[in-house]
């Protein structure tokens, strides 16, 4: 079996973002990147079936020098091999011009599984994965839980609102987006971190995969970005902890009334 | 002309309450645009749902009724609503955006070879532009994003940007027009099995009337005794985020959320959540916010009542001290 896993670097959690020059992005240099969260858990899944059924893990990630970063971690947690998708042609695409990307980059390939995050925690498009697939002429399965092998394909466990789940049967090939929680994600060893240094990751350009700007334009454009207007009726409490705990206990009981 | 086509979802025999959202945002959206609105809706035996729909203000309901549509299929869906868009040639096509648009919007958009501007708070229009307002990086930043090349271009509206009751009803029943898809049995590549829930639901926190929630800022598992605390001296339950739940550090059944339970108790104390819109979801409706975060532009202080910008473990101890001295 073989396995594709797209995986993208992101802004860190707890890094303070500000708006570029521009105000159409934020400001990238002097922040801290990390691999998107529910990445980490498609990449473990991919590593959980090459365990048990045998298969080799392709990574798969879009962005610029800095996500050889991300690419290296997922080779150090046990995946084979990586493409990595770099063009200045690439910056600031949407989600339609990255999954078209991948999947000029990933038909070659011809995995019989590739496995996507649900949602990227920067731009939040949260269907890239459903994009590639389509573009890859796949059946796909979004917000997955569980992945089951069966003798005809596989059998996933699909995440719905409130608690409610649902099994889906599909064969293979087939593309899944994978939410966060399904397991939980490996660190790295040392030992995988030094076998990394022999994996090869693979670089590709718009030329190499042959496709035109035309066919990657943006289908939807950032104007602006600014921060969220705050509603106006929050009342923050200053002080020391103990001033504050005994104001906002002042409010709890003779305000709203729950104490 | 046609410029709003809205999607029309349904459970059980009912139109979800993202239906009336969308119909509600397309209504005004057609109306800003000078043309009209329309809706769609796919499934097996739902006259009854479509004349229910034709009761709102719209200028057609389309219908695609088929047994292969029983239930929900990302490749049959695609495939009717594709027809149905390829007929009419909207400008827009509306969705709530739910577990089943984000699977089955993105697939349309891309057979179309269009954008999908998804889970938008919110739209304006500035002549003949559109633009749509949606979040960045879970909340922290809003972004405006107009649409780019050739319509019709895929928007969805996350719950509660439109108000359902705002919808427009009308007196004369809209005209249902059947639209007739052919579906190949060998076009439907899933076998989808029948809803469930996980059976262990042991705790009710519907019905509790103070919550005290842990999230990520927590930072490991023996920490949540700190919030368990605080919970106990205010007589509460406690919830948390979904990572907390991910992370086994509590059951799934205290997850607070769209994927996990909706409460409204007199009291919610979010400790160390950032407050995503997934989240937000889920507790907004309570009646007392405290937020307890040490950013200050965290987004939960977006819906807060009352807000403590600091460390949590600074800040709640003495608070537990306070609240028990209070209550003695
Ligand atoms: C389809 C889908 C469904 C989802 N369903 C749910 C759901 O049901 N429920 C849910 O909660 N999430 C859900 N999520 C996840 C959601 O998007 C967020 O990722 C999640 O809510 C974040 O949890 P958090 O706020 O605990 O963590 P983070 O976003 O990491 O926030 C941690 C916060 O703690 C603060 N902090 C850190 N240290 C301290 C300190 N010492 N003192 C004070 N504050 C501190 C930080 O400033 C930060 O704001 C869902 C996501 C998707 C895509
Ligand atoms: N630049 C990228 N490189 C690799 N994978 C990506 C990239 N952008 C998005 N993805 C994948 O698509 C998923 C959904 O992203 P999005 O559609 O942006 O929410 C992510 O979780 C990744 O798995």
């Amino acid at each position: 079996m073989k396995i594709a896993v797209c995986l993208k670097q992101v802004p860190a959690r707890d890094t303070v973002l500000r708006v570029n020059a521009d105000g159409t992005w934020i400001q990238e240099t002097d922040i801290n990147f990390e691999v998107n969260e529910p990445d980490t858990y498609a990449l473990e899944e991919a590593l959980r079936l090459k365990e048990s059924q045998g298969a080799e893990v392709v990574v798969c990630s879009l962005g610029p020098a800095r996500a050889q970063q991300a690419i290296k971690e997922a080779l150090a947690k046990g995946a084979d091999r990586a493409l990595h998708l770099d063009d200045t042609a690439f910056h600031r695409l949407d989600a339609y011009g990255v999954a078209r990307v991948m999947a000029k980059a990933l038909e070659p390939e011809n995995p019989d599984l590739v496995v996507t995050g649900l949602q990227s925690d920067d731009f939040g498009f949260g269907q890239t994965g459903v994009i590639l697939a389509e573009a890859l002429g796949r059946p796909h399965a979004t917000i997955i839980m569980e992945i089951q092998v069966t003798t005809g394909g596989i059998r996933v466990k699909r995440e719905l609102e409130s608690g409610w789940f649902q099994w889906i049967e599909m064969s293979l090939p087939a593309l899944l987006t994978i939410q966060s929680g399904i397991s939980k994600p490996r660190y790295a060893t040392l030992k995988g971190i030094m076998a990394a240094k022999n994996k090869t990751i693979r670089k590709l350009g718009l030329a190499d995969l042959q496709l035109s700007e035309k066919e990657i334009a943006p289908r939807q454009k950032i104007i602006k970005i600014y921060p969220p207007a705050m509603s106006a009726k929050t009342e923050f409490f200053t002080g020391n902890p103990g001033e504050i705990a005994a104001k906002l206990v002042d409010k709890l009981k003779n305000e709203a009334r729950v104490l | 002309m046609y410029e709003v086509l809205c999607f029309a979802e349904h459970q059980e025999g009912k139109l979800a309450r993202s239906t009336l959202e969308a119909c509600a945002a397309g209504q005004r959206l057609a109306r800003d645009l000078g043309g009209s609105a329309g809706a769609v809706i796919l499934g097996s035996a739902i006259s009854s749902l479509a004349s229910e729909l034709a009761s709102l203000d719209l200028e057609s309901v389309l219908v695609v009724d088929s047994p292969d549509l029983r239930v929900y299929t990302p490749d049959g869906y695609a495939l009717s609503l594709q027809a149905v868009v390829e007929q009419l040639h909207p400008r827009f096509v509306l969705f709530g955006h739910t577990y089943l648009a984000r699977d089955l919007a993105p697939k349309l958009a891309a057979t179309l070879e269009r954008g999908f501007i998804s889970d938008c708070l919110d739209y304006r229009c500035e002549g003949e532009r559109c633009i749509f307002v949606r979040q960045l990086f879970q909340g922290k930043f809003c972004a405006d994003v107009e649409p780019q090349g050739e319509p019709p271009h895929l928007v969805s509206f996350q719950a509660g940007s439109f108000r359902e009751d705002s919808v427009a009803r009308s007196t004369s029943p809209a005209p249902v027009k059947a639209v007739a898809v052919e579906i190949p049995t060998a076009a439907i590549r899933t076998k989808p099995g029948e809803l469930f829930r996980e059976a262990r639901q042991s705790v009710d926190l519907t019905q509790a009337e103070v919550i005290v929630a842990a999230g990520r800022g927590i930072r490991a598992a023996e920490n949540l005794e700190l919030v368990r605390k605080l919970a106990e001296a205010l007589g509460g339950e406690l919830g948390a985020s979904r990572p907390i739940c991910d992370g086994g550090w509590l059951p799934m059944d205290r997850q607070i959320g769209s994927s996990g339970q909706t409460v409204a108790p007199k009291l919610y104390v979010a400790v160390g959540i950032s407050g995503a819109i997934q989240h937000q979801v889920g507790m907004k409706g309570s009646r007392t916010i405290v937020a307890i975060n040490k950013d200050a532009d965290a987004p939960i202080f977006e819906i807060a009542s009352y807000g403590i910008v600091g460390d949590l473990f600074e800040v709640v101890p003495p608070l537990i001290e306070e609240i028990k001295k209070a209550k003695a």
